[in-house]
């Protein structure tokens, strides 16, 4: 059993230990996960799901909360999409 | 007793999108106006509205007041407190029955002088893709909008006040009196009044009835381009207009942030401004059938808001029957938002003792009082 995870973030291939998050994946590639309504960069604040700060897009979904979600194999993430 | 009461050319009690738009339009033409209101600025209905700009053409006078107004609203394209969207208006057809129906409407619309045209399959999802597969068609109204109403009423409110016209803040109208209007701090208003003042219109006008119906409005997170037209079921109107006690109907509008707003629920008999669980999952199973890939969104919040509604579906429009210098304009149900300016320049042209630009007999509260 591997003890790496291999997903995509933004296109870029990114390697993250098995059980990190998303937002540490994400963190890899760019800590601008999301915009704002305004347009103002935003980037995980709480890391325990309460904030919403985190939420890219995964597989395809939107709105997913990076913190709260685990990285897995062959993961598709979207940040600031 | 006050002893000097301040005087007015027109009081305004309300300051919905509907009293706003009146002391907007008397204070344009000049008059010493004084608004009323007791809460926020579009606080009531306007806040819970959707803020649809849309015509319905299954009664003419209704239809008549709708396409009046749109014309007026096209001055407030480029105001941003209006978050004016020209997405256009898609009617969905289910079968070929509400497709053939379709083509009636469109007939009543174009005579009317709205462009509304016949869209096949196709079309429909192309225009569309999320769309359920297998509906038969649509309407398309182009040209039709969505704006924020409560920005807008605010933003009506303060142009009157730029032009003299006096707020009277947090205050209730206590009653109607010969000659003004008594505010709830005891002080005294004089001057002809105008009430607009919706759901809460028989405290005032205890005779002329009204009846809220309740609907829930769920808004979801931001999903840019998953929707790109107000949509609605052709059998929208089935539910609007009928009198059945509760009714849901499929009525989604895309925000242009990207959010949606998901609709639509119709209940008599609701006092309770508390969210029924059992009528938001009747309303977003209906949405759900036409749009699937709403069920996958995120929720951000529900509300509650009663829609002011006459017996006959008509607004109150004119004098108030067997009084001297009182006014309404109340009523609008679900097409406030629509109707507001059409409503405001009918009310002015009543007031001022001109020909209205529409016939505003059918509005007349007169008819209650036979």
């Amino acid at each position: 059993m591997s003890a790496v995870v291999r997903l995509v973030v933004n296109g870029h291939p990114v390697e993250v230990p098995a059980g990190a998050s998303v937002a540490a994946a994400v963190a890899q590639v760019t800590l601008r996960f999301r915009r704002s309504v305004d347009g103002a960069p935003r980037a995980p604040l709480c890391g325990m799901g309460v904030c919403f700060e985190c939420r890219v897009q995964v597989d395809g979904v939107a709105h997913v909360r990076a913190c709260m979600t685990p990285a897995s194999e062959g993961m598709q993430v979207v940040a600031d999409a | 007793m006050n002893g000097t009461a301040a005087t007015f050319d027109l009081i305004v009690v309300g300051a919905g999108i509907v009293g706003a738009s009146c002391a907007d339009a008397a204070s344009a033409e000049g008059m010493r106006v004084a608004i009323v209101e007791p809460g926020p600025i579009g606080g009531g209905a306007t806040a819970a509205a959707m803020g649809h700009l849309v015509a319905m053409d299954d009664d003419p006078a209704e239809l008549a007041l709708a396409h009046y107004s749109l014309r007026l609203w096209e001055a407030f394209v480029d105001l941003k407190e209006a978050e004016f969207s020209r997405c256009g208006t898609l009617w969905v057809a289910r079968n070929d029955n509400e497709l053939a129906a379709a083509g009636q409407r469109i007939a009543r619309l174009g005579a009317a002088g709205i462009d509304a045209r016949l869209v096949d399959a196709a079309a429909l999802y192309e225009l569309e893709p999320e769309l359920v597969p297998g509906l038969a068609g649509g309407m398309l109204v182009p040209r039709e909008a969505v704006v924020y109403p409560p920005r807008v009423a605010n933003h009506l409110v303060q142009r009157a006040q730029s032009r003299g016209a006096r707020l009277y803040a947090g205050r209730r109208a206590q009653s109607l009196q010969r000659g003004g209007v008594l505010l709830d701090d005891g002080t005294r208003l004089s001057g002809p009044v105008l009430v607009a003042t919706g759901c809460a219109l028989p405290a005032l006008l205890p005779m002329l009835p009204m009846r809220a119906r309740k609907g829930h409005l769920v808004i979801t997170d931001r999903y840019p381009g998953l929707i790109r037209h107000q949509l609605l079921e052709l059998g929208y109107a089935d539910s609007a207009h009928g009198d059945a006690d509760s009714s849901v109907a499929f009525n989604v509008q895309p925000r242009p942030t990207g959010q949606i707003l998901i609709g639509s629920s119709r209940e008599f008999h609701a006092n309770d401004a508390g969210v029924s669980p059992s009528m938001v999952q009747r309303m977003l199973e209906r949405s759900f059938t036409f749009v699937p890939r709403l069920r996958e969104l995120q929720a951000l919040r529900i509300w509650t808001g009663f829609r002011p509604t006459t017996p006959d579906g008509r607004p109150y429009l004119g004098a108030v029957p067997g009084a001297v210098d009182q006014w309404v304009a109340a009523g609008h149900e679900g097409l406030g938002v629509t109707t507001a300016p059409g409503s405001a320049k009918l009310m002015l042209d009543l007031i001022q003792g001109r020909r209205a630009a529409i016939d505003p007999a059918p509005y007349s509260p007169q008819r209650m009082a036979a």
